[in-house]
């Protein structure tokens, strides 16, 4: 599972980093979209991958007697996808408004900030 | 009371961004409010600073989870100077916002994103819990992508299409990082951490988490190679957005960099000399870029790069002379950056145009005004006794004791350069005789506002200036200041025994 897990995370990784690499400005989205869910998974995978022992401590004792899943990671996801959810939402928001204005989706053609002023 | 202390500064920037919400529509009610929370949010943090600097690191447990299980928020001296810090370039932003932001612009809830990013702010100086960390940079970056993005013109759109894309980046790098420290130590808290990470067998692996975290604060900090996006986005939004990400957005970078490789990844030689390495070709690019720029916000944002790297060198030396002399620059660069753009502001609002070829004539004809711009400008390069001059005293020792000759060599170089661009600028913009400048027909000159937006233009200006001179003229206690906070830095341990040894109070 953790190997598979870690292709998968590489995958990701690269397919995430090549698409905001393209000059194409939906291929950006794409390529955030990639990366952001990459980190998520990272963050799952280094958090341990412990099968069927939720966090919960019987009722007879006072602390854990076996190994437990660690719901740290989980909480960390759930905050990191619902921040990259905003972001990914201002930035499609941003692509559309920038390509009305800028009247092209290529980002090579945007360098209207490097003319000399 | 005074255990939740740390948390008012935070506390009352929420509350003035929750409250600005309610009053959306209405920009004067807005103006209002915005300048007067400012002040008292000063007032607050001036009262907190002292108080950290009478009774030391005070640390607040959120929920009462005891570190390392719960959210820390720690207030260090550092910490609390920073906070001050943006309490001041926010009261002075806020002002010169009311007066100079078109309200065209300001309809489109400017003032409760500007507090939410004051906020961001304080939270991530604040804050002692590396996650959290996280959170307040996303807060602080959200923010940013509205304002840069507000008001849609074409150059703004573009820069900001740059600018989220690298930040986004920066962010995802921080993630990544975070998620390997985790899964080394199992622990989020700072203090933790410190503790952990050196205890860590597998040294390569901490080594490459460190860069990780050196990219990631890196691009956010504009630090060579990484700035590219910073010439290309900063010159575009009203120069009170630039004002403030000039003065704060990129000092956060360098903040959390000091942050984590004093505390957490420390002792580490090779670091080190990455360090060093990076900060020279800081000093270096931004100098020779900001020499060959046209358009005043373009020279500045080069500077800002440039300047940064002082920072950075300081904090690669690793004496406590350095840091404290990397200190004492963080200091002096809030207040200069946010003033100088704010000064770009003005000069913008008066003729028109920022193009040094286009401007000229300033000197004969706003003497008053010249002699108040004067003071940011040369602060900046530093003549004697302007701020800028002595931090530079305290680098230039640490760089003979530690005998590294390249970096009093990059120092010497990017001094002399600021002083030439300041100096081309000055001629240029001030002395040079005036220039045809094509009068816009809609443009709102400074001479035909009314007299109630030019004072308050005008007063951050003359505020910041106020302070810079303080900084200058009474150096003494601002190296007092940065020698503690540096010998905080170095010996981390008090950092991480106020954190863990904590007693939760009911």
């Amino acid at each position: 599972m953790e190997v598979l897990l870690a292709i998968i995370i590489g995958i990701l990784y690269a397919a995430g980093i090549y698409m905001m690499l393209r000059r194409s400005l939906v291929k950006l989205i794409i390529g955030i979209i990639l990366l952001g869910n990459g980190a998520n998974l990272l963050i799952f995978l280094l958090g341990r991958i412990t099968e069927g022992a939720p966090p919960i401590i019987p009722g007879e004792s006072k602390v854990f007697l076996e190994a437990y899943a660690d719901p740290v990671p989980q909480a960390l996801i759930l905050t990191a996808i619902v921040i990259s959810f905003g972001l990914q939402s201002f930035a499609i928001i941003l692509v559309k408004r920038a390509h009305k204005v800028v009247k092209t989706d290529d980002l090579d053609e945007m360098n209207a900030t490097d003319e000399d002023s | 009371m005074t255990q939740q202390l740390i948390l008012y500064p935070l506390l009352l920037q929420l509350l003035l961004a929750i409250l600005l919400m309610f009053f959306w529509k209405r920009i004067g009610a807005q103006r209002v409010i915005s300048i007067l929370g400012s002040i008292v949010h000063l007032g607050v943090s001036i009262g907190v600073f002292a108080y950290i600097w009478n009774n030391g690191t005070q640390t607040v447990q959120a929920g009462s989870w005891e570190a390392p299980f719960g959210i820390t928020f720690i207030a260090d001296t550092f910490a609390i100077t920073m906070v001050l810090l943006t309490s001041i370039a926010g009261l002075a932003v806020s002002i010169f916002s009311a007066g100079s932001v078109i309200s065209d612009r300001l309809r489109f809830g400017y003032f409760p994103i500007f507090h939410f990013l004051l906020l961001g702010l304080t939270g991530a100086f604040l804050t002692g819990d590396i996650f959290n960390l996280y959170v307040w940079f996303e807060i602080i970056i959200i923010s940013s992508f509205v304002l840069i993005t507000i008001g849609g013109e074409k150059a703004q759109l573009e820069g900001a299409v740059k600018y989220f894309t690298l930040n986004f980046l920066a962010s995802m790098i921080f993630l990544t990082a975070i998620a390997v420290l985790y899964g080394l130590t199992g622990s989020l808290n700072m203090a933790d951490l410190a503790n952990k990470v050196a205890a860590v067998e597998n040294r390569a692996l901490v080594e490459i988490t460190a860069i990780l975290f050196l990219i990631g604060f890196g691009i956010k900090s504009a630090v060579f190679p990484l700035y590219f996006w910073l010439p290309a986005s900063y010159h575009t939004p009203p120069s009170a957005v630039s004002a403030i990400f000039g003065g704060l957005l990129t000092k956060v970078g360098v903040y959390a960099l000091i942050r984590v490789f004093t505390l957490i990844f420390v002792e580490d030689v090779f670091l080190d000399q990455i360090l060093l390495v990076l900060a020279i070709f800081t000093l270096f690019s931004g100098a020779l870029g900001a020499l060959v720029q046209n358009n005043i916000r373009k020279v500045f944002s080069y500077l800002i790069i440039c300047h940064i790297g002082y920072m950075i060198i300081g904090l690669g030396m690793f004496t406590e002379v350095a840091i404290a002399g990397a200190i004492f620059y963080l200091v002096h660069d809030i207040l200069v950056k946010t003033n100088l753009f704010m000064v770009s502001g003005l000069i913008y609002r008066i003729k028109g145009s920022n193009s040094l070829r286009a401007l000229g004539g300033f000197y004969a004809q706003y003497p008053k005004l010249s002699l108040l711009m004067f003071i940011p400008l040369f602060s900046l390069v530093g003549i004697p006794p302007l701020s800028g001059f002595w931090p530079k005293i305290s680098l230039i020792t640490a760089s003979f004791d530690t005998g590294s000759y390249w970096s009093l060599a990059a120092i010497i170089f990017a001094s002399f350069i600021t002083l030439v661009v300041i100096a081309k600028l000055w001629a240029e913009v001030f002395w040079k005789d005036a220039q045809e400048i094509p009068v816009k027909p809609k443009f709102r000159y400074y001479h035909k506002i009314k007299k109630i937006k030019r004072i308050q233009i005008i007063v951050p200006i003359v505020f910041l200036s106020m302070v810079t001179l303080y900084v200058g003229f009474g150096a003494e206690h601002i190296q007092t200041l940065a020698a503690r906070i540096a010998s905080e830095l170095i010996d981390n341990q008090l950092y991480i025994d106020a954190v863990l040894n904590t007693q939760i109070s009911e």
